[in-house]
């Protein structure tokens, strides 16, 4: 089939960028969206224009490197579906697709499609861990967990740190992303002697980010390619107020 | 391509006395530095994966000032974060007849008689460890109602041994070592340098004392300077162009550290899997694994007739060939993932293969269907349908999959002793990078307790016994880093400055479709001999006519590519030299030449018991032949039939 790209080119932070169309003909519906923008790329390179630069790695959907908005949604049309999962064949001849960055104030554009996504990291390090030097651990089996805990603790661990939730929400809030992690460790008796220093410093993070407020609106998890659920953020908000009211 | 013989490796510092006694006398053994100094000691970390990540946080929290550098945009996505089924320990936990014994024994024989005793009874002594420190972590380990960890059984190990957090082990067990990592981050013991690329490992009065990277950015080359260097940057399976690997995977790293004297071991022994997704067309770039599990319910079928064309669903059950089964009656479609892929390889070069381009076979679950029911074949396998389906198009229930073998682990990679460390003084590799625990064969599940155990265990340790001379070390010499800084501006330079006609991918292509058919399931001399004296002319083609666009100060993906495409031609040459050396065959390296009989692969235990590791010099390779003995597990051919 062919198809009309429009791709966001932004050659660095200060440029101010420019949607631009590119044909591509005789594409494959079994190739993947990456392997399109590959072969659009080879083409580019050999005329001696400038690929465009888009994040990926695992190409199997569960490195979080892939970030794209696909006609204005986070990862594309397919549920559950990060970009590189994605594949022609949802696509018909003739179609135009427009392909953007992740657009959020904590992400600033590094090129094209690439992001800025260090911010998570940072909201990680103000307390999504539990404090447990390597060597220290008692026997696993010290400490049974309920079985429904642990795998409520899993749904939200599956997080793949991908922004997806950030690009989507209008309010540019990193909620999900940040409570999927409260929710994990929060879940497990591991992760309760640091449960409430933790939802602060990390709610706490992720506003100093510039990370919009949670209002609901649900978009996060409909675009989440890992399907985290919205009650993490009621569960979030509970441990943040919790823990708040307890030092004043 | 000719090598030299030189000195073999006679002392891998490996203490003495009985095999469970080695690692607690050699942690005794081992200097300690005391706490203040550790602030003044740096140690620099290449790669994020489990290996990597677990070694720059446990540094980080003994005291040392530990700088790590990623490629990607944060160090949790190192390609750990892919793997699938699951990590074994030695726990004991079902009473089944486990012990750290058997999981030592099983490691051995696994790996075909090709790796260390002493190592391996190491990392399964280590094995119990990882999983106290995962859970503690909060890593989601599957459990039962009890509450209590759950385990299976995994590859044919007959012990249930194999703790799992659903099909996203690798992911959990990495989140865990990203978070000890970020919490070192925040406390100042580790600096992150993400979107770095290690181009150069600088060397100073024989000692490794820093890194040339490049910031992927800005394209800024920058040198960083330590007492110690660990280099954890994975295996290489990328030289083949289509692998499970992550798309960014490389050799750069280990092949610069080779160029400046690590040894590199066992390059040849490559591990093919046998159940991913095809091929689907020449735009094809990576391939997807489907768990192996597969094969307990699925029969492996191709037409008997070689051009049949009609759809799956026509060709008649009489005009089947079930040739696992029929060639296999004992074992069937659950023989050991090397045979099964080669006998997938043999049938399709028959002209026998399904799907596009005949590089395929059926996985058909009919029978499975009509035996258990679909509900009970959703249960087991629903949401490997639905990735199968993601991808191909075709719905595996109502038709087979087609399936075909692909590269997925490297267990060759850079020499290290009992401490892990190099050749190069003050060069440590771990994780996938280095050679040394499963011989020539990796049984599943034991990549991530590898990785762990490095980065959380026995690094720490042996690194720790190096830095206590710290103090003595002589400066650093000004002139080999200018020197190194050198070398990678001029090789960008030049990359830059060829201007031909053709992208760095089209020469990873063709490079790994050569590999692939000479150097991959099957190999024999001729093939080997091609493939020798093909690389060097495709190599001289890409440094004349390659084409990569734009300039080095900016975020440049064609650059990135290129500089690592050429470091897969050096090592696809070295690749192919130790595959043709060895003419036996054993575990991943199967040498047509050296079978019995039945098909099966033949070992030559009288001249070739011994690890390979190769020295780079300028007069070209040099063989070094490390000695393996066996006191514990005696060697014995393994049957099937």
């Amino acid at each position: 089939m062919n198809l009309t790209l429009k791709v966001w080119r932004q050659s660095g932070p200060d440029d101010d960028g420019r949607l631009v169309r590119y044909e591509i003909e005789d594409v494959s519906p079994d190739m993947s969206f990456l392997e399109m923008l590959d072969v659009l790329n080879e083409r580019l390179i050999l005329a001696g224009d400038d690929p465009v630069a888009f994040d990926h790695d695992c190409r199997e959907g569960i490195c979080g490197m892939c970030s794209m908005m696909i006609d204005g949604v986070a990862h594309g049309p397919q549920k559950n579906t990060t970009t590189c999962q994605l594949h022609m064949r949802h696509y018909k001849d003739g179609d135009t697709i427009v392909i953007e960055p992740w657009r959020a104030r904590p992400f600033p554009v590094v090129k094209d499609l690439v992001v800025d996504r260090s911010a998570f990291d940072r909201i990680i390090q103000a307390g999504g861990f539990i404090s447990v030097p390597a060597g220290s651990a008692p026997d696993a089996h010290a400490t049974p967990v309920p079985k429904l805990d642990a795998d409520d603790a899993f749904d939200a661990a599956t997080c793949i740190g991908c922004g997806a939730c950030v690009a989507a929400c209008p309010n540019g809030s990193a909620s999900l992303f940040t409570a999927a992690k409260i929710t994990h460790l929060g879940l497990l008796p591991q992760g309760q002697p640091e449960r409430g220093s933790r939802a602060r410093a990390m709610v706490e993070q992720m506003d100093e980010e510039g990370f919009g407020g949670c209002t609901n609106t649900g978009e996060c998890t409909a675009v989440c390619p890992k399907g985290i659920p919205l009650d993490t953020i009621a569960r979030m908000n509970a441990d943040y107020l919790k823990a708040s009211r307890k030092s004043g | 391509m000719n090598y030299t013989q030189g000195e073999p490796i006679k002392d891998t510092k490996a203490p003495e006395g009985p095999i469970e006694d080695r690692w607690e006398k050699r942690k005794f053994s081992a200097r300690l530095v005391n706490p203040a100094n550790k602030r003044k000691i740096n140690v620099i970390v290449v790669g994020t994966g489990l290996a990597g990540g677990s070694a720059a946080a446990t540094l980080g929290e003994l005291g040392y000032k530990v700088k790590s550098f990623c490629y990607q945009d944060s160090p949790r996505r190192a390609h750990s974060i892919a793997a699938q089924g699951g990590i074994n320990a030695a726990k004991n936990y079902r009473g089944d007849g486990d012990s750290i014994y058997r999981l030592f024994y099983d490691t051995v024989k696994g790996g075909d008689f090709r790796a260390r005793e002493s190592n391996v009874y190491r990392l399964a002594q280590v094995s119990v460890n990882i999983i106290d420190q995962a859970v503690a972590q909060g890593v989601p380990f599957a459990r039962e109602y009890g509450g209590l960890l759950d385990t299976r059984s995994f590859g044919g190990a007959q012990v249930s041994r194999t703790f799992y957090a659903r099909g996203q082990t690798g992911q959990q067990l990495l989140l865990g070592a990203y978070s000890a990592l970020e919490r070192q981050i925040a406390a100042g013991t580790v600096e992150m340098h993400t979107r770095h690329e290690m181009l150069e490992l600088i060397i100073s009065d024989g000692r490794a004392r820093g890194v040339v990277v490049r910031d992927m950015v800005t394209g800024e080359v920058e040198t960083h300077l330590a007492d110690a260097v660990v280099l954890a940057t994975g295996g290489y399976g990328n030289v083949f162009f289509l692998s499970t690997n992550a798309k960014g995977c490389n050799t750069t790293a280990i092949w610069r550290a080779h160029q400046k004297g690590a040894m590199f071991a066992n390059p040849c022994y490559t591990q093919i899997h046998p159940t991913c997704i095809p091929v689907s067309g020449d735009y094809q770039s990576k391939l997807t694994l489907m768990s192996e599990s597969l094969r307990n319910d699925g029969r492996v079928w191709v037409p008997v007739k070689g051009g049949d064309t009609r759809p799956v669903n026509e060709i008649p059950e009489d005009e089947r060939d079930y040739y696992l089964e029929r060639i296999y009656p004992a074992f069937g479609n659950l023989v050991p993932r090397d045979i099964a892929s080669r006998a997938a390889k043999n049938v399709c070069d028959e002209g026998r293969g399904v799907g596009p381009g005949g590089l395929g076979v059926y996985l058909d679950f009919a029978d499975a269907i009509a035996r258990l029911g679909r509900d009970a074949v959703e249960k087991k396998y629903g949401n490997l349908f639905e990735m199968y389906e993601r991808i191909t198009g075709e719905d595996p229930y109502t038709q087979p999959m087609r399936i075909y073998p692909a590269v997925h682990y490297t267990m060759g990679g850079l020499w290290v002793d009992y401490d892990l460390q190099s050749s190069i003084p003050g060069l440590f590799v771990i994780g996938e990078a280095n050679f040394s625990d499963h011989g020539a064969n990796r049984l599943g599940a034991s990549a991530l307790m590898q990785g762990l155990a490095d980065g959380y265990f026995v690094l720490p340790t042996t690194l720790g016994d190096y830095l206590a001379d710290a103090h003595k070390f002589d400066a650093i010499d000004d002139q080999q880093v200018a020197a190194a800084e050198i070398a990678v501006k001029d090789r960008i330079e030049k990359l830059l400055s060829v201007n031909g006609t053709r992208t760095a991918d089209s020469f990873h292509r063709e490079l790994g479709k050569l590999m692939w058919d000479y150097c991959g399931m099957e190999r024999t001399e001729e093939g080997l001999r091609k493939a020798l004296e093909r690389i060097p002319e495709l190599r001289a083609e890409f440094w004349r006519d390659v084409k990569v666009s734009g300039v080095n100060e900016e975020l440049n993906q064609a650059l990135e590519r290129a500089g690592r495409v050429a470091d897969f031609f050096d090592l696809a040459e070295l690749m192919c030299l130790d595959a043709l050396h060895r003419t036996e065959s054993c575990g991943g390296h199967f040498r047509a030449e050296s079978q019995d009989a039945d098909g099966e692969a033949l070992r030559d235990d009288e001249h070739f018991a011994y690890v390979a590791a190769w020295e780079s010099t300028p007069d070209g390779p040099v063989l070094h032949k490390e000695d393996l003995q066996y006191e514990y597990v005696k060697m014995t051919q393994r049957s099937y039939k």
